[in-house]
């Protein structure tokens, strides 16, 4: 296939698809199986075979990638030619096929679609996203007739790669796993690296709890991402990619592994891309349940066959990565962003966002919020707007406390910053960090030593133990954390437990350990008198730690407490 | 052999080109603790004890694992960095059940010099008292798991020297176990050539020869770089 | 007549080990001789005094805390003690005697009271102080100004400790006076 082929394959599936008069848009990634989509699908399937002949070939269902607001789910979307969109929230399939019967009568449904000007949707801004929720993930053609391959093709025969490191570096694209460092700067170092070989990797392993960005960008829209890595492989001189997506995602690698098999059965990857004299193959590997192996260095060994752990940095993999050879490794979301910005260009891209932060992050909202789900928004939209317009607020009059993000590298911030833009160095400055895009946003009911503690745990279950600070300075540090909220803690534990969590900060090997202890000492920051309440007034303010353990110098007024042989036998 | 200078702790000084900076430092005469570095094996960088400052460097680097480079500024020793050396050596006894008194190696271990020479004096970290087994299936050896500091000489000679990597690891974190043969009992090793050079390069107690008493159990691990030269000047193959 | 210098208060203290530490410190010898020409002993094993007097400018803990009647009395002794030495390695680290603790305290009075018949028997339980739930070395109950570690500490380190504090000078032993075990 070449780029003109393309086209005219991209060119007949959209005429197909405007010729029918319905298009029904059901939503079927995780969350909204899980609310029942699949019960919808039937239903609707069941609907279909009901009708006519004349209806019948008149109509399409869809089954797509996530469409946001997935506390809303089952979602339905209906495109009727030349009118305007409707989606619907939490469909059952009786109100599935009433939609679907009033469309087809051309009359109104009893049900009501989400307004137009919805927030969650009006706010956003979809550059990764885009495709999201509008094409199967499963059929290359309707990625292929969204523009799928288009801007590989463009790359491969108008470009040159510097041209193409230097449009990225020109638009401000930073990573998206968290760290921020400048794509494109990123890309020309491996570019420039002199070696026999060169890797290109996209790191699909995605471990923060409560996120989940890059799995439905992998479900929703698989051939994004392999574009994203063979532009990147074209820019750096690969022709070998990895896709490393975390075990415990089987449907985004099922989905990934189609899609590759497909893109290559039509050219666009591997040998002879697009009728040009780059080859690119892809080929997937899937992690086996460990969270360090998001971690660059850690993820190239698991890769590479070997125990999944980090090795010191530098040398950095743009430098000696996978089997020593110079390695181009992006978060997933980023080779997202990639051919969107090929195709609309540098300048199109960084007029999104801040000054220093460019484009827009996906964001998976959840928490204490009305609607959660996965956004996308520029960057340096403030926190409120995120929380509020697009979240809906808290539910049942909540009061905002504190989101959380980063996830157990991140940090909480504090109501009294909720107008703070959210951008790479903002979030920083506030101590906590962009990450991977979890935000989690709690209310009054949330105690933050207890966050903390659920935050160290994690990490010291996922410590992979090869140097000790992140070894035994995350089980040391869930000790003291957890005297504090069972009400043992003496006042000198607090100093203990910071300092400790600066030497795990300063000496662990991986960025595992670098960031463990954020979460304490960000809390500590913002809620020391929560700390101090527990430990000094054995009192928890939100009232969720038991506090039911005494000091052990208080032990002997607390007999009760020792464990002491009775006289049972 | 180029040489390339360096300052270290505010001295100019030289080094070969391509030697790792705790070589250098410790070709210097300075000494800086190590405990998962052996002479011979790779380079591993988890026990951070070597950490140094290296300006330029954000952070603090294991002087095993960097190169050092020509013009580089190091700082071997500061009130912060001989601090997280003793906190790191803190948390190294905390983990296990090193009983000092009782262990074959005592006197004769790498862990417990380097406490006294650090003057790391107590531990002010919860000890984690983990049950933890001894194995002493195998006819000759025995590995105590109690003083074990997963320093990995043992997984690294068998692999490197010995070529027979019955060494491995288990699990992760602070529920990593080194293991023999998939986690069979020593003694029903297949693979083990009974060589014990893991026996030989165990810093601590953990690794020991059987029928060792308190304090009996003596290590050398200079036959390490005389097996390596050896092999390099082919004194075995006449 | 001669000025008579004030002498030291020295204090030694058997919590939680084997009274090797104490041991140790009768094996200085002569050298105690001249150590009793500048301090009294007012409290220990070694003495008759059955309360911790106020007023003790050294103590030598030895052993580590077990149970309530330790932690009770380490507790006492921080209160009137100006410094407080943690004297052997069980005091330090815990050592022998915290390798109970891997093993619940029902578990361990169980086997050693009633499995076995232990020359005291079961009748033991009523008089014996409740233990803790983990054996911890000194300074995780009170603040301690000095280690001195060794199992048993030899007698030069205790000789090296003591002079220097009788002295008023500063504890500074050699790194190979410092070891545990």
């Amino acid at each position: 296939m070449n780029t003109v082929d393309l086209q005219h394959v991209a060119e007949e599936e959209q005429q197909r698809q405007q010729q029918l008069n319905l298009r029904l848009f059901l939503c079927y990634s995780t969350p909204c199986l899980s609310a029942g989509a699949e019960r919808v699908k039937n239903a609707l399937d069941g609907l279909c075979d009901e009708l006519d002949e004349e209806q019948r070939p008149t109509l399409e269902i869809v089954a797509t990638g996530c469409m946001g607001p997935c506390s809303r789910g089952p979602l339905l979307r209906l495109a009727r030619c030349d009118e305007p969109e409707e989606i619907y929230e939490k469909v059952t399939p009786e109100m599935a096929c009433n939609i679907v019967r009033a469309a087809l009568a051309a009359q109104s449904a009893a049900a009501e679609p989400l307004p137009s000007d919805f927030p969650f949707f009006a706010c956003q801004t979809l550059i990764a996203l885009e495709n999201n929720g509008r094409i199967d993930p499963e059929q290359i053609i309707h990625s292929i007739a969204r523009g799928a391959y288009s801007s590989l093709g463009h790359v491969l025969h108008e470009m040159t790669p510097e041209q193409v490191c230097n449009e990225i570096t020109r638009s401000g694209l930073r990573g998206r796993g968290g760290g921020g460092y400048p794509t494109g700067v990123k890309w020309e170092l491996v570019r420039k690296a002199q070696a026999e070989r060169k890797y290109v990797v996209a790191n699909g392993d995605e471990g923060d709890p409560g996120a989940y960005m890059d799995r439905t960008i992998m479900e929703s829209d698989p051939h994004r991402v392999l574009e994203g890595m063979a532009i990147a492989g074209y820019a750096c001189g690969a022709e070998q990619g990895y896709i490393y997506v975390r075990g415990e995602y089987p449907l985004a690698a099922a989905r990934l592994a189609k899609a590759i098999k497909d893109a290559e059965r039509r050219g666009l990857l591997g040998s002879r891309v697009l009728d040009s004299s780059f080859n690119f193959r892809i080929d997937l590997r899937v992690g086996a349940g460990a969270f360090v192996c998001g971690e660059e260095t850690a993820l190239m060994t698991s890769i590479m066959g070997r125990r999944g752990q980090p090795v010191p940095r530098p040398p950095y993999p743009a430098q000696r990565g996978l089997w020593g050879f110079p390695t181009l490794i992006n978060n997933v979301e980023t080779f997202a962003s990639v051919a969107p910005i090929m195709r609309e260009g540098a300048e199109w891209f960084a007029g999104f966002g801040t000054e220093k932060s460019k484009g827009t992050k996906v964001f998976a909202l959840c928490g204490e919020v009305v609607n959660s789900g996965l956004i996308e928004v520029q960057m340096g939209t403030s926190l409120r707007d995120i929380v509020f317009a697009i979240g809906g607020g808290l539910p049942d009059g909540g009061t905002f406390k504190a989101a959380q993000t980063g996830g157990p590298s991140g940090g909480c911030i504090p109501a009294d910053h909720l107008d703070t833009p959210v951008d790479y160095e903002s979030l920083q400055a506030l101590g906590s960090i962009m990450g991977s895009g979890g935000l989690i946003v709690m209310n009054e009911t949330s105690c933050m030593p207890d966050v903390a503690k659920f935050f160290m745990e994690f990490c010291m279950d996922e410590s992979c133990g090869k140097c000790v600070p992140c070894r035994v300075g995350t089980i040391e540090m869930l000790e003291l954390l957890t005297r504090i909220t069972d009400g043992s803690a003496m006042d000198e534990d607090l100093q203990t437990l910071e300092d400790l969590c600066h030497l795990v900060q300063e000496t662990s090997l991986c960025g595992l350990g670098m960031t463990a202890p954020n979460p304490v000492l960000n809390t500590l920051h913002y809620f020391r008198d929560e700390y101090l309440a527990h430990i000094r007034d054995n009192r928890c303010p939100a009232g969720v730690c038991r506090l039911d353990q005494v000091p052990l110098l208080k032990l002997p007024e607390h007999a009760e407490q020792l464990t002491i042989f009775k006289e049972e036998h | 052999m180029s040489v390339i200078t360096l300052t270290i702790n505010g001295e100019l000084v030289s080094a070969r080109s391509g030697q790792s900076l705790l070589e250098a430092i410790r070709d210097q005469g300075i000494s800086l603790p190590t405990l998962c570095y052996l002479d011979g094996l790779s380079t591993r960088g988890g026990c951070r004890l070597c950490l140094v400052e290296i300006s330029g460097q954000a952070r603090l680097q294991p002087a095993c694992t960097t190169t050092a480079g020509e013009g580089m500024v190091v700082v071997t020793h500061n009130d912060k960095i001989n601090r997280y050396r003793k906190m790191i050596l803190e948390l190294t006894f905390a983990e296990r059940n090193h009983t000092c008194a009782v262990c074959v190696s005592n006197e004769h271990c790498e862990l417990q010099t380097l406490a006294a020479e650090l003057g790391m004096d107590h531990v002010r970290y919860d000890y984690l008292n983990p049950q933890l087994g001894i194995d002493i299936s195998h006819e000759k050896y025995g590995v105590d798991h109690n003083r074990c500091i997963l320093c990995l000489r043992c997984v690294r000679v068998c692999d490197e020297v010995e070529g027979a990597h019955t060494w491995d690891v288990r699990h992760r974190g602070i529920a990593s176990r080194v293991i023999t043969d998939l986690n069979r009992p020593w003694g029903e090793s297949e693979s083990c050539t009974e060589c014990g050079k893991c026996v030989e390069v165990c810093p601590t107690g953990a690794l020991f020869d059987k029928g060792m008493s308190v304090g009996e159990m003596k290590k050398k691990t200079n036959f390490l770089r005389r097996i390596l030269d050896g092999r390099e000047k082919n004194q075995w193959n006449r | 007549m001669a000025e008579t210098v004030k002498k030291i208060r020295l204090a030694t203290v058997w919590l939680g080990g084997c009274s090797g530490c104490h041991m140790s410190l009768l094996d200085l010898d002569e050298a105690l001789i001249d150590l009793l020409t500048r301090a009294d002993l007012v409290y220990g094993p070694l003495v008759d005094a059955k309360k911790y007097p106020e007023d003790v400018d050294i103590c030598l803990v030895e052993g580590a805390v077990t149970n309530v009647e330790n932690l009770e009395l380490a507790r006492h002794i921080r209160t009137n003690t100006r410094t407080v030495i943690s004297f052997g390695d069980c005091a330090v680290t815990g050592n022998v005697t915290s390798m109970r603790n891997r093993i619940p305290v029902s578990d361990l009075l169980n086997a050693v009271y009633h499995e076995v018949s232990a020359p005291i028997g079961p009748e033991a339980l009523k008089v014996l102080p409740a233990l803790l739930k983990k054996v911890i070395p000194l300074h995780q109950a009170i603040k301690v100004d000095l280690f001195l570690p060794g199992c048993p500490p030899h007698p030069e380190r205790i000789a090296a400790v003591l002079q220097a504090l009788v002295n008023g000078d500063d504890v500074d032993l050699p790194a190979d006076m410092r070891t545990f075990g």
